[in-house]
């Protein structure tokens, strides 16, 4: 047998499998981290990625969805495709969360799954199972490869398409036969396809049109979302909003583009962001839209969203301009570009009146919750004063991955950015799960920064076996889970909306530091508030992986809240 | 006026890949709007599929499902039209028992009123075709159905645009850069 294999391999010396070709791909497209999970259609490619592990560190985690939420944190981080690697089959559907999680939150991500050979496609073959049609709806791209001479090309495309434009999750199936067919590789990357326009052409007139409206405005507020970091446009934005001394809010997908400290950063729109920025959402005369999609978590009630106010939208995505929001002028065009256009032709200006009323309803906001998240004077511990503690031993170089729920809220409002892509979480399609493989990911992908992942004790059991993956590839990452031992947010909506009635949202809980020792994690439990401080030092003093669970207050309600369906000026302080 | 709900004609230009037509009719099925008819063919470019849609819907809607369609990766262009704008015709077959044809007088003054076609004939029965716009055929429709019809079938709308839709000067310009 194994003279047999030499010579077939000398016969066709000048050729390659279809599983080599798939490695030396991700090579060729710079690709130095992959998470997966081996199987019997994808084995082949398993079988190259041992022969090319100086090239390439594949990472096994323990469950194909902790591979894509490590993909989408590597991506989210770095700017980089993010690469998950899967089998067919149940293999495969395990991806179907991360996809559409990547999909609703413009991530690059590229996966690979092995696929039963082409001659039992569609017999209903053992682990078949047809993840191109399944997996439609939730990539921006998807193909099947039933050839090895196609793996190139394919792969190419799918790297280009993912990180290209608006960026997204595609899928690249490959038939187990494609994988063992010997073929002769050549590889050249994509640079354009022509039914694809990633980047619509910038129009001069609506530039001018925008920039006549920015200097002519009174009461501009600036909504910035992903776009600006996904854009790169990180600087322009900074130079635009100094420029024109427009008070700026930002998305949940948005923060970190400029620091949280900046005196222009007027804080977080939407269900749960700050008082000021919804208030006056519905008193500026214009409202400028940088890179965000009026999700409705963001827009409230759309019937009384802004309706005073005149709207620009610079937006890379046509399909996004009045899908949700009319808007009077829109800017088409990546973030970057368009900013570079227009800073010339604004007028350098400063607010003062107008940021004033940004500084009383921001007191109001204080005085009301934020004194209180932070500084509180009973006696349950609470997250936000959780938040102060990392934000004191992080002094905001951190990039901190939250998962979705309260503490997600929590996170976010209250965690301090000074540097762009720091902030990682699950917003458009609200994963719980995410957090805890989505910190490895970023951590692999970023060494040198601290990455500290918040997560409630709900979706922290959602891929808790993570901590196999931790603990077995070394990653240092901290992990901060804030136990209410509820579904905080749920229960909050059943608190205000549903009479009370705590249907299936009480957790019993295991004893997650037990849990953590089990998996030879450095564990703390901190259960009184004389003990947090030191515990949050620890844990970022720890040069290894570290678990800090915070038990704190069981029935805490986040707020500022617009209750759904209500409008942006209907935000409750309590 | 733009929430008025109308029948629209969609034209899509494509790659011919396959899958594509999950992905475009997942578009459709995730606002829950039901596609009329739907055909799928060769256009004038060489490698370049033409699609035909009906979907009734409101003008604000088609707005946004056209952005929708228009960005998938291998979607060249999308359009709508009002009705209007487009000539357009659909095709039908009837099968009849072909002792109608001779027993009955009246029949054969349907077929030639209506410009229908007899493409085949045998003992048992004949096949009819008719193209034009979709109240012609329901006309011959309830015509016919007095007497019996053993089998029909319609196709979709198919439908030019009296307008250009410049599908060459896109991929020229592709071509260029």
């Amino acid at each position: 047998m194994v003279v047999l294999q030499m010579n077939f391999k000398k016969m066709n010396n000048n050729k390659i499998s279809g599983s080599e070709a798939v490695v030396k791909c991700l090579i060729a497209e710079g690709v130095d981290i992959i998470y997966g999970y081996p199987g019997g259609a994808i084995m082949p490619v398993y079988d190259e990625l041992y022969k090319f592990q100086n090239e390439i560190h594949h990472v096994l985690t323990r469950h194909e969805q902790g591979a894509t939420h490590s993909a989408q944190g590597y991506a989210r981080i770095s700017g980089k495709v993010g690469v998950a690697i899967a089998t067919s089959g149940p293999g495969a559907t395990n991806l179907v969360t991360g996809l559409a999680d990547a999909q609703i939150d413009s991530t690059p991500m590229v996966c690979i799954t092995g696929q039963v050979a082409s001659s039992l496609l569609g017999s209903d073959a053992f682990q078949e199972t047809d993840i191109v049609g399944i997996s439609t709806p939730v990539t921006k791209w998807n193909h099947q490869v039933t050839k090895a001479e196609d793996i190139p090309e394919v792969l190419a495309k799918a790297f280009y398409i993912a990180k290209s434009g608006r960026p997204g999750p595609v899928l690249i199936d490959i038939t187990k036969d494609a994988q063992f067919e010997l073929f002769d590789f050549k590889y050249s990357k994509v640079n354009g396809i022509r039914s694809y326009v990633p980047v619509p052409a910038l129009d001069n007139g609506s530039i001018e049109l925008a920039a006549k409206m920015i200097n002519s405005s009174k009461k501009p507020l600036i909504v910035w979302g992903q776009g600006v970091i996904l854009g790169n446009a990180e600087k322009e934005f900074k130079d635009f909003v100094e420029k024109t001394g427009i008070p700026a809010a930002w998305t949940i997908m948005g923060v970190s583009a400029i620091p949280t400290s900046h005196p222009l950063n007027v804080g977080m729109v939407g269900m749960h962001g700050n008082y000021a920025p919804n208030k006056l959402t519905n008193e500026c005369d214009l409202l400028i839209a940088i890179g965000m999609r009026f999700d409705d978590r963001v827009t409230g009630n759309l019937n009384s969203y802004a309706k005073q106010a005149k709207i620009i939208h610079f937006e890379i995505d046509p399909a996004e301009v009045d899908k949700n929001v009319k808007v009077d002028v829109a800017v088409l065009g990546n973030a970057k570009d368009s900013l570079k256009q227009v800073i010339p032709l604004v007028n350098k200006k400063s607010h003062d009146k107008w940021l004033t009323k940004f500084k009383d309803l921001l007191d109001i906001e204080y005085k009301k919750v934020i004194k209180n998240d932070l500084f509180p004077s009973k006696q349950g511990l609470t997250m936000g004063e959780v938040l102060k503690e990392i934000n004191n031993y992080t002094n905001g170089d951190a990039a901190i991955v939250s998962d979705v729920g309260q503490h997600q809220m929590i996170a976010c409002r209250y965690a301090k950015f000074n540097k762009s892509r720091s902030n990682i979480t699950s917003g458009g399609l609200g994963t719980m799960g995410f957090a805890l493989p989505a910190a490895i990911g970023a951590k692999m992908a970023c060494p040198e920064r601290e990455v500290v992942a918040v997560i409630g004790d709900g979706g922290y059991q959602m891929t808790i076996q993570e901590l196999g993956t931790i603990f077995q590839s070394k990653v240092p990452v901290k992990i901060v889970v804030l136990n209410n031992n509820f579904l905080g947010m749920v229960r909050q909506w059943q608190q205000l909306f549903f009479d009370k009635r705590y249907a299936s949202t009480e957790l019993i809980n295991p004893d997650f530091t037990t849990i953590a020792k089990g998996y030879f994690i450095e564990s703390k439990k901190v259960t009184k508030r004389q003990d947090l401080s030191a515990a949050v030092e620890q844990m970022i003093k720890s040069k290894d992986s570290f678990f800090l669970e915070v038990v704190v207050e069981k029935e805490d309600n986040v707020f500022p809240m617009i209750p759904s369906g209500a409008s942006v000026s209907e935000i409750r302080l309590s | 006026m733009e929430n008025e709900i109308k029948t629209y004609t969609v034209s899509i230009y494509t790659e011919n890949n396959i899958g594509l037509l999950n992905r475009i009719s997942a578009i459709f099925q995730r606002r829950h709007i039901n596609i009329e008819s739907l055909n799928s063919s060769v256009s004038e470019i060489e490698g370049v599929n033409r699609w035909t849609l009906l979907v009734k819907v409101s003008e604000n809607q088609i707005k946004k499902i056209i952005g929708q369609i228009d960005k998938q990766v291998e979607v060249i262009k999308a359009f709508y039209h009002k009705e209007e704008e487009t000539v357009y015709q659909e095709s039908c077959l009837f099968k009849i028992k072909s002792s109608l044809l001779f027993d009955d007088r009246q029949i054969q003054n349907i077929i030639k009123d209506s410009n229908a076609r007899i493409v085949t004939v045998n003992k048992k029965f004949f096949v009819l075709e008719k193209s034009g716009r979709r109240f012609e055929i329901d006309e011959l429709y309830i015509n016919l159905n007095k007497y019996g019809i053993m089998q029909f079938v319609r196709s979709g709308t198919i439908a030019i645009t009296k307008d250009a839709m410049n599908i060459s000067e896109i991929l020229a310009e592709f071509k260029k850069k």
